[in-house]
Order: structure tokens, then C-alpha cells, then sequence
């Protein structure tokens, strides 16, 4: 017991990022973020992207833990454990600017206007930097930016703007939604909360807004380790409702019942709520819900199965082109001898889906069929071909679910083992070594 | 440590005597940053105030449809201690439903035996107030909705000297957003210390919160609340005999100048 409590704490350093996925809202590119490495390609050139950043080389030096295009697409951030928040333009992908962060970041978020670049670090502080028009040309470095708002000590994991830009929803371990009035004037910071969205009952892991038509407002749809997504109305901090998707994810995999957790991973939706594709944790698929705001009902339409071992860890969803891309992969996995990889998954015929298209929709690409084809998967996966594949899959996927249980959920200790980490606290043990 | 239990619990069935304090010492300091392994409410529904006010609140379970009409707690004292401002205050405002928050597990035993044995020996009496050991810095949306208190009490807070350890301090920028969401416009929160430093700093912060603005000197004079800041706590009294000075600063929750409608 005890054993476990040290080794725990020793491999917290070399624990797996799992491998990010976004696209650019025009479908004109595509990022990937593996570890510390950035891997863009760009449909409209048919071409892998070299990205210039003439200040740091690589770009970034430890892994990426967040990564968001702007709504027009023209710029894109990338922000992770080396406290520094990247901003890039997406039209020559050069470096426009680095900003310096005092704790690692965990997620990254471009306002509507593409005036503003918000970023959480772990400690539960969301910080603001402004990026004014004449640095869209040359890039500054270092420059630090300004508290917004701050969740007390909890790491944030999901920090999104509302479609109508009047509100920043940010997401924690501490099982809250906070739901803030983005001001006019945000270098003075956010003070005016509109609600909390309370009702989950582990980690919030993911959010995204969805505007259904007829509706006069959006609406936020969360994800949690509690194995349920849930649909709020935002503005009145009401919970209108939960799909359990933990039960059904239950269901399929029967076999895996023994220590099974379905934490949500990922969420993303079509804007106007009728496609919600979700990545759950042990499951080989993407779980599509649907969403009947004016009913208040979320509930599970259909499961993708998408092969075995294969465990989506992000998601990246094209809503003009229905496609879904699916993106499995971590850096950081010892156990099979790789240090990082990543396997990549398109659905597609999204909208025959969803119009009840007689037939099996969507459909599972093949490589070759890929936007992009093997040019991107080549860029995506690499070149090396793993021998055990399944093997593989299966390590990076244990990887991915045990470190995201190590930050996310709340340890429990019973009482003599808290008293023995009481004992083994930093304080004291250098005292110790003193006399 | 099962040595004291067993003399609370023994506390415990002689209820109209007040609890003694030699049985609940604890540390004067419990770390507010780190992960709580206490039971912590989901929501402000998920709450069973019934429990905590009795009196007041006996009909909740019966009557789901009434729970508008039922009194909502609208004092918070933020980390009450041996709760002696909960006590001051009790006969004061008699309709008023009252919190303390202490983070300190041993602490909250002691008020809660303290509100129980008042309660035995002044029948009718102290039925406003209770309290919950949580910390409040990290979950008190969990406990209130918005705009629900009109009073929050922070008084002689931990000064947290080192500025390493001015996040732990319970008045920040930030955490005044907080403060200011569970607060109804008008709502008055008030801090007191013996600490120049942190006096100056809780200031500082209220002064540049914008959903704040300090209340008028005779308003101060006036309220009898603020009377009660200095002399009602264990800490308070201390302070007094030793002659210290106390620094005060109570402001009120206004609304924001520029509502986004």
C-alpha cells in the first residue's frame, strides 16, 4: 500500500498527453498536437505545414495539453507543460506570439473577435493577453499577460466562449461549471458571474455550445468523468438534462466491467445541437447523441463502433464537410517501447446520417479516401509502422485513461494513509534530514 | 485522538451543558489549497437544511411545492471559529437563518454542540443559526445560490504573511467574485483583523472589486452588526485585552455599472 502511494508519485513526471485534435472552422487546415510536437496540414495547398517560430526551436519543449483555432480561423493557439502559450497565424503558420505563462497551462480558448487569448493554468487562474493589430506582422516575445478570472485552486479543463461571445464558460475537477459575463473591457478581468452549472458528480472533462435553431439563445452541453453529458441552459445555470452514456457504454463492453470507467473525454457538436459525438474512456467508438433542446432531452443515437483496441482520445468535428475526424494517440508511453503515437480515424456522411438516410451511417473512411490521404496520414501517424499494433493501441490507451485519472479524479485515503502522507510531507522530511 | 472522541460523545449526552473547548483543540491553521476528503453537496438543492434548522424548516420533506416560501439562509459567517458571532447574532435577528463555514473539522464539532446545548437550555432560542465544516473558498456556490445572502462575515482571517501564501488569503480579487455571486445587490460583507498588512490588502481588493463599494461612515455607525465585529469572537476579545488595534472594512454588493442585458 504503501509502495503505491511513492510510486505514484514518481511517475506523475513521465505521465502520457494524449494526443489533441482541431480543425480549422473553414476546413482549411488541420492541427494535431503529439506530445510537444505540432503536425499541421493544409487541404487547400494538399501539404504537410512547416511551422516558423523564429524564437524557440522546437516550438514547444514538453507536451500540449491544449490547442483552438479562432472562430474566423485566422489565427490558432497551442499552450501545455512548458508555460508557454503559442499564437500562430493560420495563413503563413509563423509564430506571432509567445506568451509566458508562471504554471502549465491547461487550456487554451481565441475570443470571437480574435482580439483576445484566454489560457487556464493549473492552479485555476484564466489569463487574458490582448493582441493588438500591429503585431500581426512580426513576432513579440515573452510578454505576460493578465488575471481574468480564477476557479480557486482547481485545474481548469475546458475554458470555451458562448456562440454570442457575452460569456466565457470554464470547466474544473471540482465537478464545477462557472459560467462568466465576458466583459466589454477584459484586461480589468471577469467579475460578474452569471451561474454556476452544479450537478455533475466526478471531473468536468470537456464543454461546447450548441445554438439550435428556434431557440433564442445557445446552450452548453459537458462532459465528465461521471460518465454522463449533460445539456444546461447557461444563462439560468438550470440543468435540462443528463444522458447517462456510462450505462450504455456498459452495455457494449461487458466484458471490460472490472474496474471500468466511462469518464467522457470529448464532446464536440454540430452548432445547431443535432449531432453530438462524444469519446468515451474504454470505449472502441465515437458514442453520436442527439439533442432536442425544446423537448430538453440529450439522448444516445446511435454508437460508431470504430475497430478494436481503438479508443478515441479527441475529437474534431468539420461541420460543412460532415466529417468527424477521430484521433487516438499519446506521447509519453513507456510501456510498448514508443514514445508517442497517434492513429487517425475519419467518419464521414454525417449528413446522410442525420437526415435517415436508408444505410449504415456514417461511414468509416478508408486511409486512402482521407482528405488529405496518405500525405496527411503520413504527416498524422508518422512514418514508422508499429509491428504490434493492437498491443500498442492498447498500452496508449491505458496510458491515456490512467493519466487522466491521476490529475483528474480525487484521491481517497483512508485514514492510517492519510496519516502516513502526513508524515511523509516535504516539510518535515527536510527537517529530518537537518539533524 | 479516540481518547477525546470519547469524551466529546460523553459532552454529548449532558447536551444542556455547553461543550468544553479543552476537548475540540485543533490547529489554528488547516490548508485551504489542499484536496477536501469531506462530503461536499453537489448543487445548493442537494443541501438538507431541514437538518440544520429544525425549527424553521421542519415542512421541507412534506411539501415539495412550498420550498419558495421557506426561509433561505441569507447570513454566512466564513470561517466562524467557536462561532461567537453566530451566537451574538442569533437573538438579534430572530427570523434570520444563519451559517457558519469552518474549515477545521474539530472546530465545527465544537460549534455545532455549542448551538445544540444552547438550544436545550433556551428553548425557542438559537434556531436561526447552525454550521458546516467545508471549505468555502473552493465550493461555496455549492452551498448558495445567487444573489441569496445579504450579509457575509469574514472576521479575523488568516493574514498569510508570505506573499508565497497570499492565494491562500480568503479575500482576493478572485475570490470576491464569488463572494459577490452569492450576494444579493445591497448585501454587506464585512471584514475585521488585528493585521495592518492584511486590513490594508482586504481593502485594496474590496476597493478595486467593481461589484463593490464601501458603505458611509454613519451607515457604519448605525449598523449594529459592526458593533458586534470586535467584541463577539474569541479572536476579538483576545485582541481587545491585549490592546491591539482592529481594521475594518464593510462594503456593500452594488450592481454592476454596465449590465450586459
Amino acid at each position: 500500500m504503501e509502495e503505491e502511494v511513492h510510486t505514484g508519485e514518481i511517475n506523475r513526471e513521465a505521465e502520457a498527453a494524449p494526443a489533441l485534435i482541431a480543425v480549422h472552422p473553414l476546413e482549411r487546415s488541420i492541427a494535431l498536437a503529439l506530445g510537444y510536437e505540432l503536425r499541421v496540414f493544409d487541404f487547400e495547398m494538399d501539404c504537410a505545414v512547416t511551422l516558423t517560430d523564429e524564437a524557440y526551436s522546437p516550438c514547444h519543449s514538453d507536451a500540449i495539453r491544449a490547442i483552438c483555432f479562432g472562430a474566423n480561423g485566422r489565427l490558432f493557439v497551442s499552450a501545455g507543460d512548458d508555460k508557454l502559450v503559442k499564437i500562430w497565424r493560420t495563413d503563413t503558420w509563423h509564430c506571432i506570439r509567445t506568451v509566458c505563462s508562471d504554471k502549465r497551462v491547461s487550456a487554451v480558448a481565441i475570443s470571437h473577435d480574435g482580439l483576445f487569448v484566454t489560457f487556464a493554468d493549473k492552479f485555476g487562474v484564466v489569463w487574458i493577453e490582448r493582441l493588438e493589430e500591429d503585431d500581426q506582422g512580426q513576432a513579440s516575445v515573452d510578454k505576460k499577460a493578465v488575471p481574468l478570472l480564477g476557479h480557486y485552486c482547481s485545474i481548469i479543463t475546458s475554458l470555451k466562449f458562448s456562440p454570442d461571445g457575452k460569456f466565457i464558460a470554464t470547466a474544473d475537477r471540482d465537478f464545477k461549471i462557472r459560467i462568466t459575463i465576458f466583459p466589454k473591457g477584459p484586461l480589468k478581468g471577469a467579475h460578474e458571474i452569471q451561474n454556476f452549472c452544479l450537478g455533475h458528480t466526478d471531473f468536468v472533462s470537456c464543454l461546447t455550445f450548441i445554438c439550435p435553431p428556434d431557440c433564442h439563445q445557445s446552450f452548453l452541453l459537458s462532459g465528465s468523468g461521471d460518465a454522463t453529458v449533460r445539456l444546461w441552459d447557461h444563462v439560468s445555470g438550470q440543468l435540462l438534462d443528463t444522458c447517462d452514456v456510462g450505462e450504455k457504454a456498459g452495455l457494449l463492453d461487458s466484458k471490460e466491467k472490472v474496474e471500468y470507467s466511462a469518464a467522457v473525454t470529448d464532446i464536440n457538436a454540430l452548432p445547431d445541437g443535432s449531432f453530438v459525438a462524444a469519446a468515451i474512456q474504454g470505449l472502441h467508438g465515437v458514442m453520436i447523441l442527439k439533442c432536442d433542446v425544446p423537448a430538453r432531452r440529450l439522448f444516445i443515437a446511435k454508437f460508431v463502433f470504430v475497430e478494436e483496441s481503438f479508443v478515441p482520445t479527441r475529437l474534431g468535428l468539420s461541420s460543412s464537410a460532415k466529417l468527424l475526424w477521430v484521433v487516438m494517440g499519446a506521447s509519453n508511453v513507456s510501456k510498448v517501447g514508443v514514445s508517442k503515437m497517434a492513429q487517425l480515424r475519419v467518419l464521414s456522411d454525417l449528413d446522410k446520417f442525420l437526415s435517415n438516410e436508408h444505410g449504415d451511417y456514417p461511414v468509416i473512411l478508408k486511409d486512402k479516401d482521407m482528405p488529405g490521404g496518405e500525405k496527411l496520414l503520413l504527416q498524422f501517424q508518422g512514418s514508422d509502422h508499429v509491428t504490434k499494433q493492437d498491443a500498442a493501441l492498447a498500452a496508449t490507451a491505458t496510458a491515456v485513461k490512467v493519466a487522466m485519472q491521476n490529475l483528474l479524479t480525487k484521491k481517497q485515503y483512508s485514514l492510517e494513509k492519510r496519516d502516513f502522507r502526513k508524515r511523509d510531507r516535504n516539510d518535515r522530511k527536510f527537517k529530518k534530514q537537518q539533524f | 485522538m479516540s481518547k477525546n472522541d470519547g469524551k466529546a460523545t460523553q459532552g454529548k449526552r449532558q447536551s444542556a451543558h455547553l461543550p468544553r473547548k479543552r476537548f475540540y483543540r485543533a490547529r489554528a491553521h488547516s490548508n485551504p489549497l489542499s484536496d477536501s476528503h469531506f462530503p461536499i453537496p453537489i448543487s445548493p438543492a442537494d443541501v438538507d437544511y431541514s437538518s440544520h434548522y429544525p425549527h424553521f424548516l421542519h415542512s421541507s420533506k412534506n411539501d415539495p411545492d412550498e420550498d419558495d416560501l421557506l426561509p433561505k439562509i441569507s447570513f454566512a459567517d466564513i470561517g466562524c471559529g467557536f462561532g461567537g458571532l453566530l451566537v451574538k447574532l442569533s437573538p438579534l435577528f430572530p427570523d434570520t437563518l444563519m451559517i457558519g463555514m469552518e474549515l477545521r473539522d474539530k472546530v465545527s464539532e465544537y460549534v455545532k454542540e455549542r448551538i445544540l446545548a444552547l438550544r436545550a437550555s433556551n428553548p425557542g432560542q438559537y434556531e436561526n443559526i447552525s454550521v458546516v465544516r467545508t471549505n468555502s473558498m473552493k465550493y461555496l456556490p455549492n452551498y448558495f445560490c445567487k444573489g441569496q445572502l445579504s450579509k457575509i462575515f469574514f472576521l479575523f482571517p488568516d493574514p498569510h504573511f508570505k506573499e508565497k501564501n497570499h492565494r491562500r488569503r480568503v479575500i482576493s480579487l478572485q475570490l470576491l467574485d464569488e463572494y459577490a455571486y452569492v450576494m444579493e445587490v445591497g448585501g454587506i460583507i464585512y471584514t475585521i483583523t488585528d493585521v495592518e498588512e492584511l486590513g490594508d490588502w482586504m481593502k485594496l481588493c474590496l476597493d478595486s472589486h467593481p461589484l463593490f463599494s464601501a458603505i458611509l461612515e454613519e451607515e457604519f455607525e448605525a449598523d449594529p452588526v459592526v458593533k458586534l465585529l470586535a467584541s463577539a469572537t474569541e479572536e476579538g476579545q483576545k485582541v481587545a485585552r491585549n490592546g491591539g488595534q482592529t481594521f475594518y472594512a464593510v462594503f456593500r454588493r452594488i450592481a454592476p455599472e454596465d449590465p450586459i442585458v
